[in-house]
């Protein structure tokens, strides 16, 4: 799948649970992403190893 | 079972907690305090003749049929305008009633055309059995004076005629239109006997005029004036069978009233508890799509998308379409393979596909046109509230006393709910509307919105914050509320947040263009006029931040005590007939039926033990993640029941390019629609006419479809999925849809109280039905959230990347209109298209004036995405900078221009902000020309080889 697509999905979520605190906002895209992304999609954004994420996204993604 | 009318008590049902006891013709009759003398007697067995009342109307006593005496009463009153009272004694049948009746028969009918035995309303006409329930056996004054009965008919509606030959002045259309749709169209122009009925102003026919088509003026009139045209050229009902329309979210009961196999009328049901015996143009009249000539009723498979059709047997297109999907499994795995679940089916039909895909395909890849609609409402109220549902049912909205209407077009989308609410807003309950459209209900006929609010597309959640900035500010919460039922220390995290100087109105005005004061005062209204009802449509949820701004909504009502009681709530209105009940069967690749996740394994198990296979524990794809995968080859086939993607989802281009990537796709469908141009496999579909089911409606009211005719293609859609699933070697046997249901119920807790028994008997019921409601909940969270505390969800403004720049400064929303419905494949193949045969652009007079526009001019409509032309109509119905048009039309393809941008949480996409740029043009687009050339050559179908 396309990864800039993916990645934009993710700093989405990120920018949009950013107000709850960098913690607790890591720990809900993580869940986010856990719940509603389909496994090759959570696979690709790790193999991305974190190019383009935005903080917050980023540090979720070795959650994942 | 034979034809018989709907019974009419005369007058409307009174509720009222003192009883009376009176007698009427020597019978003993115990009614609510108010009700009228001529509903006692009908609900005592007694029939009082009448003209001018109706059941669904007000009493107007102006027939002078309904005469009765009253011991003690001097004269003779009208029973219809007569309240009933503690020993009243009344009498329906003398001598002396029986010749005024007589007496004022005769006068009708001296002005009535005596051509009985040839009029369509031949024994379905009130004046007829009047006549002769009041003996009447001779008109004295003759049929030579002075009569009506040169007036020419106005046959300018596609759907029914007006006679005024035959009319009799009750006025019950006028006020049927009045009261029961509100729209106000219709008049008793003239005096005396000069008086006669007038849609719209002079020179105004029926369809020239404000008449919307709803029909409640035919149902009204009680002779042939006002009559269906298919009445008039099949003939008269001759049986009647309850059920549900396929159209909108309001889920209107019909009586589909048959002659044979052919469906003469679809007559609202009385008895609906979602529409009350009333409609809208779609659901009484725009039917004709079923036996359409484009109606595809044989299989069809072809090897590459680029041959013709190949017509085949069911069991060769079931073999073909089963040895390919098992093939592509085996060599790419079952991740590759997924499917599309339909708003437009019953729930029972729903369930196989997503059973299908679940325990058949062996994936998780199913998913529904919610994706593309209300899905962020599934997520905003199950995280807010506990459920992914509307907290009330819509008699609800004659409690309120104020609504606020955010991002939805009733009088358009759900015009019969509409109808209600505009009941109410003539009653007195205040009206905000939030919507960057001036849309009709801020101002028509005896309704006018306390403040419109026009904000800048995409700026739902700024404004929702802003009104929480006042509310919390200025005092104006139910703390005790709060207190009692929400989670507190969240509360006090969002209080403090909304409560920062930097979401006041005045701040935010900057970005949302909503002048600080009318928000200030919507705010104050909202939260201080007694009940509060918020209903929103998909103005809220298509957006990048629409999962955002329903809980934005959900914490307004948390905050201000408006939820758990009837008058208040929040209430999605949903766009398709069974949108509410697709999601309810486990349409979304995350969760099961009742919406539990696919993660948790003791509902996994549940499911797995019944089954008998076991599930993947992982989230699937949703459909534009279907797509996307399908271009780096990891998605290659797709079953599709009942929707239309290429037409219906963002950015045509990118959907075309995905499901062509694909190897196989099967549509299941009635048409030949957009999508098809891209499938390997065409099963026929069936009609909501042609099948037994159930459809949920926004109100989460559980209703019976009933077959009325034999499906044209042989097969009920559960039935070509069941065929499918067993060629694939599963083993379902379900013989009817109510075993599919009892399925349904083992399965879920918030259907286990549900059968097509307890639906036959009760006509509905509004889900969760349990242990715990065994009679349905009309109403949810009344003593507690389903999830317990109502959560508060600090909701911040993240403005859209789709931004407007020098090259596309406008920005374009979409939507829909009253007289189509969805990717129109089923209302642009009725007579609808009088009223809407292409789709518009609206601009407003500034912006057309700078582009050199008029409207009726052709002009290019060009985004980041794509372009396309289409005709422009010039008006302030939308403000500077905004531009409207619909999707209806697939020459249009209003989606080229769309973009992938979606809802962060849900991925519902972001129809309702798109930047654009406007220039003239003179026709079509090249793009336009080229998909136009491309779904004719996609649409062969090859002749048969001769013998």
């Amino acid at each position: 799948m396309d990864i800039e697509r993916l990645t934009y999905m993710a700093n989405q979520i990120a920018r949009n649970f950013a107000v709850q605190g960098e913690t607790a906002a890591v720990a809900a895209t993580a869940q986010h992403i856990r719940d509603f992304w389909d496994p090759r999609m959570r696979k690709q954004l790790a193999e991305a190893g974190g190019k383009g994420l935005e903080p917050i996204a980023c540090a979720a993604l070795d959650c994942l | 079972m034979g034809y018989e009318p709907q019974a009419d008590f005369g007058t409307p049902e009174v509720h009222s907690d003192v009883s009376v006891t009176l007698t009427i013709d020597g019978r003993s009759v115990t009614v609510p305090q108010g009700t009228s003398v001529m509903r006692a007697a009908a609900e005592c067995g007694g029939q009082i003749p009448k003209l001018c009342a109706s059941d669904n109307l007000e009493a107007f006593g102006s027939c002078r049929m309904c005469l009765v005496e009253v011991d003690g009463m001097r004269g003779t009153p009208a029973s219809c305008t007569t309240p009933v009272a503690q020993d009243m004694v009344v009498h329906t049948q003398t001598p002396r009633l029986e010749k005024l009746r007589r007496g004022v028969m005769e006068l009708y009918i001296s002005d009535h055309p005596l051509d009985c035995l040839t009029c369509s309303a031949n024994n379905l006409c009130e004046l007829q059995d009047t006549a002769a329930q009041v003996g009447l056996r001779d008109v004295r004054y003759g049929y030579k004076g002075a009569s009506h009965l040169d007036l020419e008919a106005d046959t300018s509606n596609p759907y029914f005629d007006f006679d005024p030959s035959k009319c009799i002045a009750c006025s019950r259309c006028v006020r049927a239109c009045d009261e029961v749709q509100g729209t106000f169209a219709l008049t008793i122009e003239g005096r005396g006997f000069g008086s006669k009925v007038s849609a719209g102003q002079a020179g105004d026919d029926f369809l020239s005029s404000e008449c919307v088509s709803c029909g409640a003026c035919v149902q009204a009139c009680p002779t042939a004036t006002l009559q269906e045209k298919a009445v008039t050229q099949i003939g008269k009902p001759e049986r009647a069978v309850v059920t549900t329309c396929a159209y909108c979210g309001v889920g209107c009961t019909f009586r589909a009233e048959m002659r044979g196999e052919q469906l003469v009328r679809m007559v609202p049901w009385k008895d609906g508890k979602a529409n009350h015996g009333h409609s809208c143009v779609k659901g009484r009249f725009a039917w004709g799509y079923a036996n359409h000539r484009d109606r595809i009723t044989t299989p069809m498979i072809r090897e590459s998308i680029d041959q013709p059709w190949r017509e085949v047997s069911w069991d060769e297109a079931l073999e073909f379409t089963a040895a390919r999907l098992t093939a592509i499994k085996a060599r790419h795995g079952a991740r590759a393979l997924g499917g599309i679940t339909s708003s437009r089916c019953t729930n029972e039909e729903t369930f196989l596909v997503q059973k299908l895909v679940r325990a058949g395909f062996g994936s998780n890849n199913v998913d529904t046109c919610a994706r593309v609609c209300h899905s962020p409402t599934g997520y905003g109220l199950k995280t807010t509230f506990g459920t992914s549902a509307g907290t009330q049912d819509f008699d609800s909205v004659m409690q309120a006393d104020v609504i606020l209407v955010i991002g939805a077009n009733p009088t358009d989308a759900h015009p019969v709910f509409a109808s209600r609410m505009k009941k109410r807003l003539r009653q007195g309950a205040k009206l905000i509307v939030i919507d960057p459209r001036r849309i009709d209900l801020v101002r028509m006929p005896h309704v006018e919105a306390a403040h419109h609010l026009p904000l800048q597309p995409g700026t739902n959640v700024a404004v929702l914050t802003a009104m929480a900035h006042v509310i919390v500010t200025e005092g104006l919460t139910d703390a005790a509320f709060i207190r009692e039922r929400c989670d507190w220390d969240e509360y006090q995290d969002w209080a403090r947040f909304v409560s920062d100087m930097k979401h006041s109105p005045e701040v935010l005005e900057a970005v949302t263009r909503v002048p600080a004061a009318d928000l200030r005062k919507a705010a104050r209204l909202y939260a201080t006029s007694g009940n509060a009802a918020i209903y929103y449509g998909l103005g809220v949820t298509e957006h990048s931040q629409g999962s955002s701004t329903v809980m934005a909504i959900a914490n307004l009502a948390m905050a201000t005590g408006n939820i758990g009681r009837a008058g208040v709530g929040v209430n999605p209105l949903r766009g398709q007939n069974n949108v509410q009940g697709a999601c309810d069967m486990g349409s979304f690749p995350h969760e099961l039926s009742g919406y539990r996740h696919i993660s948790d394994a003791a509902t996994r198990a549940l499911f797995e033990d019944d089954w008998g296979i076991a599930l993947d524990p992982e989230p699937g794809l949703r459909i534009p993640n279907m797509l996307d995968a399908a271009l780096d080859g990891s998605f290659r086939a797709i079953y599709i029941q009942g929707e239309d993607i290429l037409q219906s989802d963002p950015n045509t281009h990118h959907v075309a390019a995905g499901l062509k990537a694909m190897e196989l796709v099967i549509v299941h469908d009635l048409f030949l629609n957009e999508t098809a141009s891209y499938a390997h496999v065409f099963l026929p579909g069936s009609t909501f006419l042609e099948k037994d089911g159930t459809f949920t409606n926004a109100e989460r009211r559980i209703q019976l479809v009933r077959k009325v005719m034999e499906p044209a293609n042989g097969l009920e859609d559960w039935q070509v999925t069941q065929a499918l699933a067993n060629a694939m070697g599963l083993d379902w046997q379900y013989r009817h849809p109510s075993e599919i249901m009892d399925e349904i119920a083992r399965l879920t807790p918030t259907f286990s109280g549900v059968s097509f028994a307890r639906l036959d008997a009760e006509g509905s019921m509004q889900w969760p039905v349990n242990d715990e409601h065994p009679a349905g909940s009309p109403i949810m969270h009344e003593a507690a959230f389903v999830r317990g505390k109502g959560k508060f969800v600090v909701t911040d403004y993240v403005p859209s990347d789709e931004r407007t720049g020098p090259r596309f400064p406008l920005l374009l929303t979409t939507g829909r209109i009253l007289s189509q419905y969805n990717v129109g494949a089923q209302t642009r193949r009725t007579e609808n298209v009088v009223w809407h045969e292409e789709d518009l652009l609206e601009i407003h007079p500034v912006d057309a004036e700078n582009r050199g526009l008029k409207s009726g001019d052709w002009a290019r409509l060009a985004s980041r995405t794509g372009e396309t032309t289409l005709r422009v109509e010039v008006t302030d119905r939308v403000a500077p900078g905004v531009v409207y048009t619909t999707f209806h039309h697939p020459a249009t393809q209003a989606n080229v221009v769309t973009t992938e941008y979606s809802d962060w949480a849900t991925n519902c996409p972001e129809y309702k902000v798109t930047a654009v740029q406007m220039s003239p043009s003179n026709g079509p687009t090249d793009w336009q020309e080229t998909y136009a050339s491309w779904s004719a050559k996609s649409r062969r179908i090859a002749a048969e080889p001769a013998e």
